[in-house]
């Protein structure tokens, strides 16, 4: 599990994870902001739904793909939070459809 | 989009921030694009934004060196575009997406400063969530302020000491350190110590920091033979074998690292010619002293090249500057030698250091070609050290043909976490070098972008076919 | 380098899907088999291929080859069977039947009457329906709505053709074959035996040769007396990552794998030996892709590829004979995986036979363009 290293005042950012609403700690991805509120997996695989979560932070390894305002495939790590943001796991292979997740 | 730039430069790290501001004191123009929001690259990550002294103060004096190219690349007058990821260079120019737009950029030079990546660590069990580089929990500690209490450092190679000395400092717990540095380097590497001390400082600061951690009462275990990770959804047990046999620790972060690898994906996506080298293991783009490819177009500086570190990319940005400016006829030969000399001279008693420090953390071959059957290679398609050798066994003759049997190297990654383990493992299974193995062939796009991108939408779709028609050629 | 390779009764020059379907069948029928092939950067025609196991269409100019595709087609479910259980290797053969995507109406009737006059020569039957913009939007509820209809084939299919030549390779060297890749043939003789074929390191000997390199038979044919009107022809293909399914039946330049994504491209170019992509030919296909099914839009394109096809001068394939009845044979195809059954089946007959019967092969005889030269 991932801490704040001192309590700073950067202050928080109110998001919707998987439906519900959290308070995250503001941070300058949204990879750091999920794993300091404990989310995981991020994603689970196409081919054999394994859990996967960030590993190299950096954007090469596209293990930290999440569905973001229903937009599947986004890596967390390049992706800047944003007050009101809906994310959620993105589980398996994307769904593309216009709508977003509701197939 | 109009008018031809004389020089793009892909990364935003110090070699990309270096060349920006010496080509602009020599009059050319040049835009530079970045994936990331903010400059810095992956070492001066965080550099531009408001500093905080205690944070400064883990990191260490090193970060303060990157500011200074920041500064001068912050007023040199190049237009910086950062949040732009460059899915296609060529002979004529770039093709890039930045916020839901695309764009084409038409340049008579390309610097590819793109920088490197960790080597891979592909032990059994190493895509479980908890396990994760550490690059990444230095990016975490650095960006976000976020660290791990009782975390397992596994690895060699100065990044890893340095990661956890920063944590060291920032008052962290450590649960124990795995070196897996082998003992039997010592030997050759001490035969490199005497280039390595022409720069006292780095072996200096690496004793110091190594001191300190031994010193510190952290559990270090050294001359690790082997690691492996298990857990039922994340990371719960590292197993590991050194000379005290099979030991293992309960632990739910882990952070690897083995040394860092050129990114070689862009230079690969231009067909330019690429070099195995043996002392760093790793593939490289095949340069001049000056950063010249096997293209006229095309340069690369930093450790997209080789690797050097981050003084020897400041200088090697300046270097490609130069050359350039020179072959773009903005700068005279003579002025080009006087320039330049102090800086190839510079550089080389930077990377004095290298050829010591890659013996000393050389890994072993178990630790770059799995010796385990279970042992994921490609993490985006899951593919095993066993499925890649059954398609050895069936006579894949290289990593091409080795892609389109196991969909290996298929993924979103596009290689970068499985290219060099295949050309290893392919080598070793069939007895051949490295160089003779190949490595998969990298096309564009660069990095994975929409169909809608490269149809050449914009977010707003009014503006969509003015736009479509203006980007079309 | 030590004691000469054994004769064998055949030598199989490239290790693309039509070499290996022939060394896979010869194999399979007892003979001796040697596949000799490149290395791992090769032009691999294989490797390009979208995957489609196509009928409709084909044939316009010659009722023989719509036949000849009509037959291997049907008898594509049992040869992956076969394959299945021969390798393990599922090489994922569907037969939904395909649309061919038509973006305009008179596109849309000028296909179904060049169709129905194929079918009007051939003899061997397969149904096709025209189907109009409203009765696709049922069938392929992600059609675009600027599309204006398809022409329908239950017979067509797709399987993954990367797969099809792990499997035949497999099965090749299960009957006996020996595959040496890394072993480009550089000269090619008629000696007393039969051929003699020089590679880098070594010669070897068989009783018969069978061409199969593709591009590369253009510079090999000529040196057993034979010829291969062959040039390259390019398509650039884009694949995006796994999306969910959204495309059960194949498409004339769309489909979706079983494991998700998307492969597109429909582009012709002479390009010479250029397996490089151009973007304007990366941006038509894709906007047409995105005309087509919108919803790919939002999928992201991991890799792209110039495939060169190997185009004879009427898209027909060449199946020839050395002068005299003689002991080589070239085969030259753009389908290799639609015709991978017959590759395997009845041509492997006829060579081992030793003659490729006038009635059957004329039709396929290079002796036809210099008909159309005269």
């Amino acid at each position: 599990m991932f801490r704040p290293l001192d309590v700073t005042g950067d202050g928080a950012v109110s998001i919707e994870v998987e439906g519900q609403s959290r308070l995250v700690p503001m941070a300058p991805n949204l990879a750091a902001a999920l794993l300091s509120a404990g989310f995981s997996p991020f994603r689970t695989t196409p081919a054999g739904a394994a859990p996967r979560q960030p590993y190299c932070m950096m954007g090469v390894c596209f293990d930290c793909l999440v569905e973001i305002d229903g937009v599947p495939n986004r890596q967390a790590c390049l992706e800047s939070l944003r007050e009101g943001m809906r994310v959620r796991r993105q589980r398996g292979a994307a769904d593309i459809g216009e709508k977003g997740g509701t197939r | 989009m109009s008018g031809t730039v004389d020089l793009a430069i892909i990364g935003a790290g110090p070699a990309g921030m270096s060349a920006a501001y010496h080509a602009r004191t020599h009059g050319l123009s040049v835009v530079l694009l970045d994936e990331q929001p903010t400059p810095g690259g992956q070492v001066y990550r965080g550099i531009a934004t408001a500093r905080d002294p205690r944070l400064d103060a883990i990191l260490g004096k090193d970060y303060a060196f990157g500011e200074e190219i920041y500064r001068r690349f912050a007023a040199c007058g190049a237009d910086y575009r950062p949040g732009s990821t460059v899915w296609r260079i060529g002979a004529e120019g770039l093709s890039l997406i930045s916020t839901g737009r695309s764009d084409d950029l038409l340049a008579r030079r390309t610097l590819v400063a793109t920088g490197a990546m960790e080597r891979p660590f592909p032990a059994k069990g190493w895509t479980l969530p908890g396990v994760m580089t550490a690059g990444a929990a230095q990016i975490l500690l650095k960006t976000s302020r976020l660290v791990a209490e009782d975390a397992v450092f596994i690895g060699c190679g100065p990044l890893l000491y340095l990661v956890a000395y920063q944590y060291l400092k920032a008052g962290v717990a450590i649960r124990a350190i795995l070196d897996t540095a082998p003992r039997e380097n010592l030997l050759p590497a001490a035969a490199c110590l005497p280039g390595a001390l022409r720069q006292p400082g780095y072996i200096a600061k690496g004793l110091r920091m190594i001191a300190a951690l031994r010193l510190s009462g952290i559990r270090i275990h050294r001359n690790i033979r082997s690691v492996s990770f298990s857990g039922k959804d994340r990371l719960d047990t590292v197993h590991w074998r050194d000379k005290a046999g099979e030991q293992t620790l309960e632990c739910t972060e882990a952070f690897v690292h083995q040394g860092v690898i050129p990114n070689v994906n862009m230079t690969m996506s231009t067909g330019c010619r690429h070099v195995w080298d043996e002392g760093q293991l790793c593939w490289r783009p095949e340069l001049d002293a000056f950063g010249r490819t096997s293209h006229e177009w095309l340069m690369v500086a930093g450790d997209g090249g080789g690797i050097g570190g981050a003084r020897s990319a400041a200088l090697s940005g300046a270097i490609a500057a130069l050359a350039a400016a020179r072959d773009l006829g903005r700068l005279d030969a003579g002025a080009f030698e006087s320039e330049s000399a102090p800086l190839l001279a510079a550089r080389r008693r930077d990377l004095a250091v290298r050829p010591f420090l890659d013996r000393l953390y050389r890994p072993l071959p178990g630790f770059r070609v799995p010796e385990d059957e279970e042992a994921v290679i490609c993490r985006c398609e899951e593919v095993t050290c066993g499925d890649v050798a059954r398609a050895v066994g069936e006579g894949c003759p290289g990593p091409n043909q080795l892609k389109s049997f196991t969909r290996a190297g298929m993924g979103p990654c596009q290689g970068r976490l499985c290219g060099h383990t295949v050309t290893e493992t392919i080598a070793r299974l069939s007895g051949r070098a490295p160089q003779e193995v190949g490595y998969y062939r990298i096309r564009t796009p660069i990095k994975p972008v929409t169909v809608g991108d490269i149809a050449g939408r914009t977010e707003n779709a009014e503006q969509g076919a003015e736009h479509e028609q203006a980007a079309a050629h | 380098m030590g004691a000469r390779h054994p004769f064998s009764d055949f030598v199989v020059i490239g290790g693309g899907i039509v070499g290996a379907s022939v060394a896979y069948g010869l194999a399979k029928a007892g003979e001796k088999v040697l596949l000799l092939d490149e290395g791992d950067i090769a032009f691999r025609a294989a490797r390009g291929n979208f995957g489609n196991v196509w009928v409709q269409g084909k044939g316009a100019t010659s009722p023989a080859y719509a036949d000849l595709t009509r037959e291997a087609a049907n008898r594509w479910g049992e040869f992956a069977a076969a394959l299945q259980d021969e390798t393990g290797v599922d090489v994922h053969f569907r037969r939904p039947g395909a649309f061919y995507i038509c973006f305009s109406e008179e596109e849309l009737q000028r296909r179904s009457r060049m169709m129905a006059s194929i079918g009007e020569r051939a003899t061997v039957r397969s149904d096709f329906e025209t189907v109009g913009a409203e009765e696709l939007r049922r069938r392929l509820p992600e059609i675009g709505p600027e599309i204006a209809g398809a022409t329908y084939c239950p017979d067509d299919g797709t399987a993954n053709p990367l797969f099809l030549l792990r499997a035949l390779i497999k099965a090749a060297v299960a009957y006996g074959a020996t595959y040496l890749p890394r072993h480009e043939v550089t000269g090619l003789r008629i000696d007393g035996e039969g051929v003699s074929v020089e590679t880098e390191e070594e010669t070897y000997h068989a009783g018969r040769a069978v061409l199969a390199a593709g591009l590369g038979n253009s510079r090999l044919a000529p040196q057993l007396g034979m010829v291969a009107p062959v040039r390259p022809v390019r398509g650039q293909i884009m694949v995006t990552e796994k999306v969910r399914n959204f495309l059960d039946f194949g498409t004339n330049f769309i489909r979706q794998t079983i494991e998700g994504g998307c492969l597109f491209g429909e582009s012709s170019e002479e390009a010479g030996l250029d397996e490089g992509t151009t973007l304007p030919v990366l941006r038509e296909t894709a906007r047409r892709a995105v005309t087509a099914f919108p919803l790919l839009r939002n999928a992201r394109v991991v890799r792209a590829w110039g495939a060169l096809r190997i185009m004879t001068p009427d898209g027909v394939p060449v199946y020839q004979q050395s002068p005299g009845a003689g002991s080589a044979f070239l085969v030259t195809v753009h389908s290799g995986v639609t015709l991978a059954p017959f590759h395997a089946g009845d041509l492997v007959e006829a060579l081992r036979q030793g003659r490729l019967h006038p009635n059957e092969y004329q039709p396929f005889s290079p002796e036809r363009f210099d008909v159309q030269a005269a």
